[in-house]
C-alpha cells in the first residue's frame, strides 16, 4: 500500500456527473484502483478533512478536483489539497471554466439568496429566515456555516492548477489517458489541457457537409425543429459550438444528433470562448440590412446562456458588471 | 542650463503671457477621472478620417486611444471584452460605409457582430453607450470629431466602468480567507518549532 501513489478526488459546486464519469471507467477502474491508493473520495469513501490535514505536504501524487468554487468551505478544502498534492487536476467543465453553476454570475448574491429563501413560489418563509454564518443552538453551542460567495469561480482562480481535464463530464477515454499519464509520469508541460488542441469541427463526422459560407438565415432551437442526422448543424441553423470548442469528446453529442453546447471549453488559442462563438455565429449569419440582421439574430434569444453555457466564469467580463462594489463583498471568511 | 533646455525642449507654459491659465491645464486635474475610450479604426476609411481630422487641426476630446486594424471585420468581440476588462470605459469601432469595404464584406460582419455583442453587453449590465459602431469614410474627418466628442460626453455621464477595480473588489472576499489560512499555518508552524 505504502508504495502506491496517492490520489484524492474532491467535489465542489458540481452535479456529481464527474464522479459518475470516474465510475464510467467500468472494468478499467479496477486497474486504476489497484495501481493507486485513494486517500479521499467523499462520494464513495469515508475519509475526513482531518485525515488529509494529518498527511505531510506534497504527499498526495495528484488531486482530481471537480466543480466550481462558490463557498468558503470549498476554498478552504482546495487550498488544503493544493498544499498536500504534487499535482492538481482541474476535472470537468465546472472546475475548468465555471460550468453551468457559473451562469449564476448573471445575478448578484443578494438576488439569488432573496429568491431562494423568500420569493420562490415553493417557499414559505414569513420570518424571512436565512442561513447565518454563525448561530447559537438551543443548548448554547455555536454552529458555523460556510460563506456563500459573491460569484462563482473556476478552480484556477483560487489555487494553482497543473492540468485541466475538460468536459461535462470528461470522457472515460480522456480520464484513462490522464490517469495513465499520471502513473507513468509522461505528462505534458504544466498548465496543459489533457485533450486535443483542435476545434471539435476537426473530428466531427459531419465536417464535410459544412459549406464554406454558412449564410444562416434562420436560427432554430433543437426543441422546435427536426434535425437532419447527416448535415452540419450550423448549416441547418442550429447553434453548434463546435467551431469555438475544443475537441476530444469524439463528437458525442453530434453522434446523438444534438448540437455541441461547448462543454470542453476553448482551445489554447482562444481566450474567451463565448465571444469567439458569438463572432463566428454573427459573421456566418445572412443579411446586410439592419432589419434583416435583426430578424435573423432574434433567433438567438439568450446570447449569454447560449455562448457561455459552460464558461461564464471565464468570460473576460467574469459576470454581470453592475454588482454594487463593496456591498456584501468584504464578509467574514 | 535647465533640464528642458538641455533636452532641447521648451517647458510647457503654465500661464499665458497675459497671466491667464490655459483652459487645458485649468480643467484637467491630475487625479480627476477621464473617460478612456479604445477606438478600433479601419485602415482604409475611419483611420484615414482620423488622420484627416488631425491634419485639418480639428480639436476633439483627447480620450480615444486609436488602434488601427485593417478592417472593422478584423475586430474580434474578444478584443472588445478584453478592452473593457483591462479598464476601458468605452469601446468605439469605426469602419467603411456599407458597400465601401476594401474587402467587400468585412463591415457587414462587423455590423452583425456588433448587434449581437450589444445584446450580450446589455445582458451583462454594461451600459449601451459604452459600445458604439460608426461608419466613417476617409473624407469625414468632421464625423470623427463629432462621434468621439459625443461618445466621450456620454461615457463621462455614465462614469467609470473600472472593471479591473471591480474584479479586485469581488476577489477581496477570497483573499480574506487566504490571509486567515496563511496566518493559521504560520502560527502552527511557530508552535511546532517552539
Amino acid at each position: 500500500m505504502a508504495d502506491k501513489p496517492k490520489i484524492a478526488f474532491y467535489w465542489c459546486a458540481s452535479c456529481g456527473g464527474c464522479e459518475e464519469a470516474v465510475v464510467d471507467l467500468a472494468e478499467d477502474i479496477l486497474s486504476v484502483v489497484s495501481a493507486v491508493d485513494i486517500v479521499l473520495w467523499p462520494v464513495a469513501m469515508d475519509f475526513k478533512k482531518a485525515d488529509i490535514e494529518a498527511m505531510p505536504d506534497g504527499s498526495i501524487a495528484a488531486s482530481l478536483i471537480n466543480g466550481a468554487i462558490r463557498t468558503s468551505e470549498q476554498e478552504e478544502f482546495v487550498r488544503l489539497l493544493r498544499k498536500k498534492s504534487g499535482a492538481v487536476i482541474s476535472f470537468g467543465s465546472c472546475a475548468c471554466t465555471g460550468g453551468i453553476p457559473s451562469l449564476a454570475n448573471q445575478f448578484e448574491k443578494e438576488r439569488i439568496l432573496s429568491y431562494v429563501y423568500e420569493q420562490a413560489p415553493s417557499v414559505i418563509n414569513e420570518l424571512k429566515t436565512r442561513p447565518q454564518l454563525e448561530s447559537k443552538g438551543d443548548e448554547g453551542h455555536s454552529l458555523e456555516l460556510p460563506a456563500f460567495r459573491e460569484m462563482v469561480r473556476p478552480l484556477d482562480e483560487v489555487i494553482k492548477v497543473d492540468y485541466y481535464l475538460p468536459g461535462c463530464p470528461p470522457t472515460p477515454k480522456l480520464i484513462k489517458e490522464a490517469v495513465t499519464a499520471l502513473l507513468t509520469g509522461k505528462l505534458p508541460p504544466a498548465g496543459s489541457t489533457l485533450a486535443p488542441d483542435t476545434a471539435l469541427c476537426e473530428e466531427c463526422p459531419r465536417k464535410d457537409s459544412k459549406p464554406a459560407d454558412l449564410a444562416i438565415s434562420e436560427f432554430k432551437m433543437p426543441s422546435g425543429a427536426v434535425i437532419d442526422p447527416e448535415k452540419c448543424m450550423l448549416a441547418q441553423g442550429f447553434i453548434c459550438m463546435g467551431p469555438a470548442t475544443r475537441g476530444g469528446c469524439e463528437a458525442l453529442c453530434i453522434k446523438g444528433n444534438m448540437p455541441c453546447t461547448g462543454c470542453f471549453g476553448p482551445t489554447s488559442r482562444v481566450k474567451d470562448q463565448g465571444a469567439k462563438m458569438l463572432s463566428c455565429v454573427a459573421s456566418s449569419a445572412a443579411g446586410k440590412e439592419d432589419a434583416e440582421i435583426d430578424k435573423t439574430l432574434a433567433g438567438i434569444p439568450d446570447p449569454v446562456g447560449t455562448f457561455y453555457r459552460y464558461g461564464l466564469a471565464k468570460c473576460r467580463l467574469r459576470g454581470k458588471a453592475d454588482r454594487v462594489p463593496g456591498k456584501g463583498v468584504r464578509q467574514k471568511a | 542650463m535647465t533640464k528642458e533646455q538641455k533636452r532641447g525642449g521648451v517647458p510647457l507654459p503654465l500661464t499665458h503671457v497675459d497671466g491667464t491659465v490655459p483652459t487645458l491645464i485649468k480643467t484637467r486635474k491630475r487625479d480627476e477621472w477621464q473617460p478612456r475610450i479604445v477606438a478600433f479604426f479601419c485602415n482604409w476609411c475611419t483611420y484615414t478620417a482620423a488622420d484627416l481630422a488631425g491634419v485639418s487641426r480639428m480639436k476633439y476630446a483627447p480620450n480615444a486611444r486609436v488602434i488601427r486594424v485593417m478592417c472593422s471585420g478584423r475586430v474580434d468581440p474578444q478584443f472588445i471584452l478584453e478592452a473593457f476588462a483591462k479598464g476601458a470605459d468605452g469601446v468605439l469601432m469605426g469602419g467603411c460605409h456599407p458597400g465601401d469595404c476594401h474587402y467587400s464584406e468585412g463591415n457587414y460582419k462587423a455590423l452583425r457582430r456588433a448587434k449581437l455583442l450589444k445584446r450580450f453587453l446589455k445582458d451583462m449590465c454594461v451600459e449601451e453607450d459604452r459600445f458604439r459602431l460608426e461608419w466613417i469614410s476617409g473624407a469625414e474627418g468632421e464625423k470623427v470629431k463629432l462621434v468621439i466628442d459625443e461618445m466621450v460626453e456620454k461615457v463621462r455621464k455614465l462614469g467609470p466602468l473600472n472593471l479591473p477595480g471591480r474584479f479586485a473588489d469581488w476577489d477581496s472576499e477570497i483573499s480574506v480567507l487566504e490571509e486567515k489560512i496563511c496566518a493559521k499555518e504560520e502560527k502552527e508552524g511557530a508552535a511546532h518549532h517552539g
